[in-house]
């Protein structure tokens, strides 16, 4: 077994106990199987020899038994197994989420967009399988087999012995051949799948420009072009795919057979009776009956495989920032944030390059700069998400001496890529101050001119928001966020490109609402709009990591009134 | 959900086809498993009756050889047709999908239904595999194997035939029954674990939210407490969804020991022989076999099958009706006449009652805030949004009654968001007019200052162009349709000023003669247009500047 199940395995190891019982279980109803088999074929042959029904009493109550037995203990070891993996379910969650919680957000930076993260959550549930499709099955499996290949070697060593072979056929190398071959398949037919796939996303997300230049004939003809030869690589790799149905055919004919011509010369040398041969000849059939499922079993673990790499890579990856062991007392008011020689890298590279500011306590500084100058940068290491050089005092404390939580109870972010939770509007508000009263939520919304907007929705305050905030618009969601920060009434309060994805005439809306709410307090702007400029006491542009006082003389710096400080 | 889907036959011929393969092969593999039990009975009888040797069996062996490498061969052949039989299937559900899609036209295609159909015509589709590979074959075996069974057992011990006919049916039977009776649990089980999913990715995805403000620690004992909630509550309704497979499990091994019972006892009273009986005891669990199996297939191929629906439905969609009139050689004068549209996804109507008149050599510019249907009129003007009220005339015929690949003809567009197919600028630029030469590709995109090389590469969704040049070379494709209409959709948004000034000043000549609408919410754009409406939402009417 790889290094990654292993691993994934150890994090779900409370469940253990749990997990052998439903081995035992199982372990019990595929036995039942066998025995009812083996059982049978002595009831038979001994029935054959017309001895008084009494002497088979015992023979028939143990093949109704096992008959009946099988179901129940399927039943049992279906429930107990589903119970381990939704117990180990939860605690992968719990374990990865409190790892992640460490890493957010610089350590996730791979992981920004929805679509990452929704993968990493289906990986990490998808370990939960591991247990319950993968381990189960052949351990259940495995003790049968083994309890069935010890019998059978009991009666004839060297029919315990082909079976075993021919069960390792089955368990081993047909799950590997199939392996193999669908790689190989997988290899040829990828790149066109791929090349499908792009013309189909060329297809429908360009199916209005296709239209209306008249150019759908030609792109339906290139697709059915690339679609032919998708398919016809299909239909060439189709030939390989019943290969291991074939081999794990093979092996369970060639356990009856050897059975078969193992035991005769045993029963002519008197060394097996033929009571026993019966048995013998009939007992791989069940065995192999069991057997049939593993193979699906073992193809979940390419799968389960990706799963626990791509879950332990995240894990695995080291702390952005590491809390001071001892913490520095709470910094005190006045709060004058001060950055000296502040160096910082993100993905690697040098973004803040000794990097000096000022931001007096109760002044509103803005700091303009392309996109990708380093403004979110500069935020992520005012709010501790990333580590640095240099020094940054709050209130004359080291921020790198505080726990990151004190420090982000003094210095608040209201960024662009707002995050809203699929719950209500007033428990996203409350997240900020799990204290706060409906009137301090009303009065936070007032401040972001939201106030309006809530009153006339039929349930206010407890409206739902829906799936990343969905049911709102950009400029709703955005002034939900800005309530939702004024309400954590952060001495210091970092916005990072409120207006983002705004249309004009709703960021300019906003922007106006924004510095009107957050009068006469400590404000950084960061924002590459320079219209936003109008309220603010000093604007610095940030260029090549540093920051230089006024705004740059980009292309439309004429239009924008100039401040130096 | 259906276990064959009638308008899969219908749409995708291949399945007809396979379907007769299959049983071909169900009873070539059914005649195996009779053969085989034969053999098997006659040589174990033989050893336990009469303690024949190793070279008495040697026929009986080979053939007992014969028969197992036949049923490997029928194993492999079986799933090999199937994946081919898939390929075949897949590829004309997808071209049949996409021919169809692009009929229905853009207007069809909201953003989430672009989404969900990639996913159907590539992930979704592909599915079919497990459909047509395992599950097929395996419902074909669970009729043919179990019905050639009986017919060998009947003669054979008319007592176990009838035990087995009797308990084989009850297996469907309760399937259905217990299947009917916790469908609603297994949904709620679904809908809590789908509800579960989405929590804890919404609490990931919020992560650097949460720590903002502190929260992060508190969220781990919330997963904690509400997985917890979900385990014991799935629990309690498996008890009762796991009762299918109890009750399947128990009909099958309990007839098998029923049979096993009663030709031991009938082979003690001598009115079986011993060779008929283990021909019936290898034979009963193979009766049962096929039809077990098919309820594991049935889940791994119910997401093919339910994709396979969802482009059948798609595919039933009934095309919408569309003028067939040749429109005018030459359009010089286009009037909107109180159009009212309104979104399916928006309560109110937008535009709402708006006119408009264009002409030729005049440029219009539209503006208004976002929601009061500026791009709708453009998408009516294309003939992709009919209007529920009002109409548009285009030299004084009606726009609904002209063909709307003819009337397109007449048509340049610029997209508010262009798209940008993979390839080079040039590639792009041609889309509308895939024989134009060189020169009249470069002299577009002049008109339009697009200042990259015309052979620079163009990734995926325009990689490689900022969104100021990407912009630009829907407006260079719109101009060299040389069309007599030219609607464009924010065309200089995103651009510098130098820049906006200077496709503004080129618009001017390239307007010359033709009817340009654009959209535009810039300053510079609405002063270079000759007339300005100010498409304002209800219930302001649009007025003239």
């Amino acid at each position: 077994m790889s290094g990654e199940i292993r691993q994934v395995l150890r994090l779900g190891r409370t469940a253990r106990g749990r997990f052998a019982l439903a081995a035992l279980c199982g372990t019990a109803a595929t036995g039942a199987a066998v025995a009812l088999g083996g059982t049978a074929a002595w009831l038979i042959a001994r029935a054959a020899q017309h001895p008084p029904v009494l002497y088979l009493m015992v023979a028939i109550v143990a093949v109704r038994a096992f008959g009946l037995s099988r179901g129940v203990f399927r039943y049992a070891e279906r429930l107990v197994g589903h119970d381990t993996a939704l117990r180990v379910l939860g605690r992968l969650r719990v374990t990865t989420y409190r790892r992640l919680a460490a890493l957010a957000p610089a350590g996730l930076a791979a992981h920004r967009s929805g679509d990452l993260s929704a993968r990493l959550v289906g990986d990490i549930d998808s370990l939960a399988d591991v247990w319950l499709r993968l381990l189960l099955p052949y351990t259940v499996a495995g003790l049968v087999g083994a309890g069935t290949v010890a019998f059978t070697a009991w009666l004839l060593p060297s029919a315990g012995l082909a079976l075993g072979a021919t069960l390792l056929v089955v368990a081993v190398a047909s799950p590997a051949l199939a392996g193999r071959v669908s790689r190989h398949a997988e290899a040829r037919i990828a790149p066109l799948r791929g090349e499908l796939a792009a013309r189909t996303v060329d297809l429908l997300a360009g199916t209005a420009e296709l239209t209306a230049h008249g150019a759908t004939g030609l792109a339906l003809a290139g697709y059915a072009d690339a679609d032919t030869a998708l398919s016809a690589a299909e239909r060439r790799a189709a030939a390989g795919q019943g290969l291991a149905a074939a081999l794990a055919t093979v092996a369970g004919g060639a356990a009856v057979w050897s059975a078969v011509a193992l035991g005769t010369p045993a029963v002519r040398h008197g060394t097996l009776t033929g009571l026993l041969f019966a048995v013998l000849a009939l007992m791989p059939l069940a065995v192999h009956e069991a057997y049939a499922a593993l193979p699906s079993a073992a193809a979940q673990l390419p799968r389960l495989r990706g799963a626990a790499r791509r879950v332990l890579a995240v894990l695995r990856r080291p702390d952005p920032v590491t809390d001071p062991a001892q913490p520095a007392a709470e910094p005190t008011p006045p709060y004058h944030l001060r950055l000296r020689a502040v160096t910082a890298r993100w993905r690697d590279t040098d973004v803040l390059r000794g990097l000096d500011l000022d931001v007096p306590a109760g002044t509103r500084v803005a700091i303009t700069g392309e996109s990708g100058s380093g403004k979110s940068t500069l935020a992520a290491v005012l709010l501790r998400f990333c580590d640095h050089t240099g020094s940054i005092t709050l209130g004359g404390t080291e921020l790198a001496d505080l726990a990151g939580d004190t420090v982000r109870r003094h210095i608040g972010l209201c960024a662009q890529d707002v995050y809203l939770f699929d719950t209500t509007i007033a428990e996203n508000l409350r997240l900020a101050r799990p204290t706060a009263t409906d009137d301090d939520l009303h009065a936070a919304l007032r401040r972001a001119r939201l106030d309006g907007f809530v009153a006339g929705l039929p349930d206010g305050l407890d409206t739902f928001v829906g799936e990343h905030g969905d049911t709102l618009s950009g400029g709703q969601r955005q002034r939900l966020a800005l309530a939702r920060a004024l309400l954590a009434d952060p001495p210091i309060l970092v916005l990072d490109e409120p207006t983002e994805h705004l249309d004009e005439p709703t960021a300019a809306a906003l922007t106006r609402d924004l510095l009107a709410a957050t009068a006469g307090r400590t404000v950084l702007l960061l924002t590459h709009r320079r219209a936003d400029l109008t309220a603010v006491d000093t604007v610095y542009d940030l260029r090549d990591g540093r920051l230089i006082p006024g705004v740059s003389t980009a292309p439309d710096a004429a239009t924008a009134r100039t401040f130096v400080p | 959900m259906r276990p064959v889907d009638p308008r899969l036959l219908r749409y995708a011929r291949a399945t007809a086809g396979h379907l007769a393969v299959l049983v071909v092969l169900g009873a070539a593999t059914a005649g195996l498993v009779i053969a085989q039990a034969g053999l098997l009975a006659d040589t174990i009888a033989g050893v336990v009756e009469h303690g024949v040797g190793l070279a008495a069996l040697g026929t009986p062996l080979i053939l007992l050889a014969a028969v197992i490498a036949g049923r490997a061969v029928v194993a492999w052949v079986t799933e090999a047709e199937g994946h081919r039989a898939a390929a075949r299937v897949k590829s004309t559900l997808r071209r049949r999908l996409l021919a169809h899609v692009v009929d229905l036209g853009p207007a069809h295609l909201t953003a989430h239904r672009t989404g969900r159909l990639t996913t159907l015509a590539t992930t979704g589709v592909d599915a079919l595999d497990g459909y047509f590979a395992k599950y097929l074959p395996q419902l074909v075996l669970a009729v043919v194997v179990p019905a050639a069974i009986l017919a060998r057992v009947l003669p054979a011990d008319p007592v176990a035939a009838v035990t087995i006919a009797v308990t084989l049916p009850l297996i469907p039977v309760f399937m259905v029954l217990i299947g009917l009776a916790t469908r609603a649990a297994t949904r709620n089980r679904y809908d809590a674990l789908t509800r579960l999913a989405h929590h804890f990715l919404d609490v990931v995805a919020g992560l650097p939210t949460l720590k903002v403000f502190g929260r992060a620690a508190a969220q781990a004992d919330t997963i904690r407490r509400i997985t917890d909630r979900y385990r014991r509550s799935t629990l309690a309704t498996l008890r009762i969804a796991f009762l299918s497979a109890l009750v399947l499990e128990l009909i099958a091994t309990l007839s098998v020991a029923l049979v096993a019972v009663g030709i031991g006892l009938r082979l003690v009273d001598g009115h079986l022989d011993l060779r008929t009986a283990l021909l019936v005891l290898i034979l009963a669990p193979e009766a049962y076999l096929p039809l077990r199996a098919v309820g594991t297939h049935y889940h791994a191929s119910a997401d093919g099958l339910a994709a396979a629906e969802e482009v059948l439905t798609v595919l039933d969609t009934p095309r919408p009706e569309v003028g067939r009139a040749a429109p005018p050689t030459e359009v010089t004068d286009i009037a909107l006449d109180h159009v009212t549209v309104t979104h399916p996804d928006r309560p109110e109507p937008a535009p709402d009652d708006a006119s408009l008149h264009l002409t030729r050599g005049e440029i219009v510019a539209l503006t208004g805030p976002s929601g009061a249907g500026k791009s709708t009129l453009l998408a009516v003007l294309l003939g992709f949004a009919t209007p529920e009220r009002g109409r548009v005339l285009v030299n004084g015929y009606d726009l609904a009654g002209l063909d709307p690949d003819r009337w397109r003809r007449h048509v340049g567009w610029a997209a508010q968001q262009p798209y940008l197919f993979t390839g080079t600028v040039a590639d792009n630029v041609r889309l509308g007019a895939p024989t134009a030469g060189d020169t009249a590709v470069a002299a577009a995109a002049r008109d339009a200052c697009l200042d990259v090389p015309l052979d620079t590469p163009v990734g995926e969704h325009g990689a490689g162009l900022s969104a100021g040049q990407r912009r630009r070379v829907a407006l260079a494709r719109a101009y060299l349709r040389d069309a007599d209409v030219l609607l464009l959709d924010e065309p200089t948004a995103g651009l510098d000023p130098d820049t906006e000034a200077r496709v503004l000043a080129r618009l001017r000549t390239v307007a010359a003669g033709r009817i340009v609408l654009l959209v535009s919410h810039r300053p510079a754009a609405l002063a270079a247009a000759d007339t300005v409406v100010d498409l304002a939402p209800a219930p302001r009417q649009p007025a003239l500047r």
